[in-house]
């Protein structure tokens, strides 16, 4: 069938973790904090390994933009089952400012040049919660999307897609190429096993700058003002329903 | 997190290897985040990978048990079978068998995160793999290939039967004796206190084919089933509980001349050399539960408040914590040497393992324990998880050779030494 899924990794704070602004709230720790890849690609993984095992696919690729550090989160990923590492070499204040819109051109330029015909991407990180990537990837290709997947599967020559929406749940049909969000149900990701872990260090990582690949990854978005949630205030003890319902007329909500 | 509004209405499905989705955005499950005692510290890339799946595994399968298996006294074969799936049967065994083939240090890590998950699970599976690394080591190829494959996907489980009910710190006075007759030894004698005893397949066995004293003793593999083994009741104690322990009963018990490790007379080195290794793991099992209840206590001093503030803000339970702190951090790097010191197979590392076995159990069952007094009454529940560390550890500081023992081994090597 296709030869080649390109899966992107994102790595980011720790969902445990207790995330802190930091003091000129332009943004939050990240200094020694602890990092992992994103859950929803750990699912994006899992899916293209699984289609791999199926033999759907020849070979899956594993991307991840940033510095030096999100070498880690590829070896995660070569870990459970994929085959190659690609490391968009961003760091510094381009890293800071790096968005859906930049990743977005990275992997359309890296899916043309590694000739990929479906893209596995998580449906949103869980520190942005931006939800973007994948539709603006899909956008720059012109290539079917297939979001929110919450199952996968290959009918002849085309990409059955079932999507989790508001009202339930979409089936689409889409052609090939194709870009797919996974979705929190599509699978439960594995564990590295140890023998994995340990043929994953020969496997191989690329470098490559986003300049290579002819995309400008400055941002034209400038974060003003990063704050905590406001603290939540003390509730109100009320007698009877008059007084409830004269308390919410005050405060404006009826 | 967005992602926290997912936990409502996911189903609870997990396939053979992966992980229940319910607990991937479980944000109770704290994976060992402090920076200053962070067990990542140091540590290689891959070694990080490996401490990752051994964290995730703890979180996931184990950690949410730990109390049911306690309180059941339930043998948690599906869990442990599992975690052999990962490569945990036979973390320091050949590849050539079935064994993953990595260093002490990386099963000192891995057995260290796995602790977090459940005390008593991981140090049974720490003897099951001492045990299978005794019989890939010292066995020949046949034995080898016969016992390894199915200990290192524990398709079989294993015991090791040194302790004998006069002989427990002595114990190159053991008795059971083993005669041998035509091709095969007869076997008879009782062994006490053996961890997996009456549920598991292999047992590994000590006995005496020779004279006195250590010289006379010789190891040999007894399968389940064979006529003459059979086990005392299960004992009942104070921690330990997902493992079985029973006594162990030969009676003119034939065991084969092909399942004897090793020559005659080579039993005890065999024995004392599985222990080097196993004091190791015993150790990281400590160091698992004391950094799981560092946690736990700085979690609850910062939500228990008393006097108007909370705990996190007196100065005696601040210095109190930061007092733990730099015990666990001690005891992590003087473990982590004693492995390096014994995979390298440096001089000083019989008694760098006995150090390290001595030092960390001690300090870590003080360190769960004053956790356990800085949640109050509330530590002596069973509903919080700290009380079954300080139970679970407490054992650590007497089997492989009890502490006094260590002192001896340690003794003996700055005295004979001129």
């Amino acid at each position: 069938m296709s030869a080649r899924v390109l899966v992107g990794v994102k790595r980011v704070i720790d969902y445990a973790v207790k995330i802190r602004v930091k003091p000129d709230h332009t943004g939050v720790v990240t200094d020694g904090v602890k990092h992992s890849m994103n859950p929803f690609c750990e699912i994006a993984v899992e899916e293209a390994v699984k289609l791999k095992e199926k033999k759907l696919i020849k070979e899956v690729v594993a991307v991840s933009c940033g510095p030096q550090q999100v070498q880690e989160t590829i070896r995660t990923a070569l870990a459970m089952g994929a085959d190659r590492g690609i490391h968009v070499e961003v760091s510094g204040k381009d890293y800071e400012t790096l968005g859906p819109l930049q990743v977005s051109k990275i992997l359309a330029a890296l899916a043309k040049k590694e000739e990929a015909s479906l893209i596995i991407l998580g449906k949103q990180a869980i520190d942005d919660d931006c939800n973007q990537t994948g539709q603006m990837t899909a956008a720059l290709l012109d290539w079917p999307q297939g979001t929110f997947a919450s199952e996968l599967a290959f009918e002849a020559d085309k990409l059955k897609v079932v999507r989790e929406i508001d009202g339930g749940l979409e089936t689409i049909k889409i052609k090939l190429p194709a870009v797919v969000t996974a979705d929190l149900r599509l699978n439960t990701p594995r564990y590295a096993t140890l023998p994995n872990i340990m043929k994953a260090k020969k496997k191989k990582i690329a470098m490559v700058k986003p300049a290579d690949l002819g995309v400008d990854v400055s941002s034209r978005l400038e974060v003003l003002k990063v704050d905590e949630p406001p603290t939540r205030q003390a509730g109100v003890k009320v007698e009877t329903v008059e007084d409830l319902v004269g308390k919410l007329k005050e405060a404006g909500r009826v | 997190m967005a992602a926290r509004a997912l936990i409502r209405g996911v189903r609870l499905g997990s396939n053979s290897i992966g992980r229940p989705r319910s607990l991937i955005f479980n944000s109770l499950h704290r994976r060992g985040i402090a920076a200053c005692i962070d067990p990542s510290i140091g540590l290689t890339d891959e070694q990080k990978e490996f401490q990752k799946v051994a964290f995730d595994f703890a979180a996931n399968e184990m950690a949410p048990h730990m109390a049911e298996w306690d309180q059941k006294e339930i043998f948690p074969v599906e869990a442990m079978r599992k975690a052999a799936e990962l490569g945990f049967g036979g973390i320091y065994v050949n590849p050539d068998v079935g064994g993953s083939g990595l260093s002490r240090l990386d099963t000192s890590i891995i057995f260290e995160a796995l602790s977090t998950g459940c005390v008593s699970t991981t140090a049974y599976v720490s003897i099951h793999n001492m045990c299978a690394w005794m019989i890939d080591t010292f066995g020949n190829n046949e034995q080898r290939e016969r016992f390894c494959p199915d200990l290192c996907s524990m398709q079989k489980f294993a015991s090791y039967c040194l302790t004998e009910p006069g002989s427990g710190s002595d114990a190159a006075s053991l008795l059971t004796s083993a005669t041998l007759k035509g091709d095969h030894y007869i076997l008879n004698g009782s062994k006490a206190f053996i961890s997996g005893g009456g549920d598991t397949d292999v047992y590994v066995v000590m006995c005496r084919t020779g004279g006195k004293g250590p010289k006379g003793i010789s190891c040999l593999v007894v399968e389940k089933g064979t006529p003459g083994l059979s086990f005392g009741k299960k004992e009942k104690k104070v921690g330990w509980n997902s493992q079985p322990t029973r006594a162990v009963i030969f009676e003119d018990c034939a065991v084969p001349v092909t399942n004897r490790l090793g020559t005659e007379g080579q039993g005890f080195s065999i024995a004392m050399k599985g222990l080097n290794g196993g004091r190791i793991n015993i150790a990281s099992c400590s160091l698992g539960a004391a950094h799981a209840s560092v946690l736990l206590a700085r979690d609850h001093m910062c939500v228990r408040k008393q006097f108007g503030e909370t705990l996190a803000n007196s100065q005696f339970l601040q210095f109190k914590l930061a007092e733990m702190a730099t015990k666990l951090v001690a005891s992590r790097l003087l473990v982590r040497q004693a492995a390096l010191a014994l995979q390298d197979g440096r001089p000083d590392a019989v008694s760098l393992c006995s150090m390290a076995k001595l030092f960390v159990t001690d300090e870590c069952f003080s360190i769960c324990n004053q956790a356990l007094q800085i949640h109050g009454g509330y530590g002596y529940l069973k509903d919080y998880a700290v009380q079954q560390y300080v139970r679970d550890i407490r054992v650590h500081q007497i089997l492989e050779g009890t502490n006094e023992v260590m002192r001896m081994i340690i003794a003996r090597s700055l005295l004979t030494e001129s």
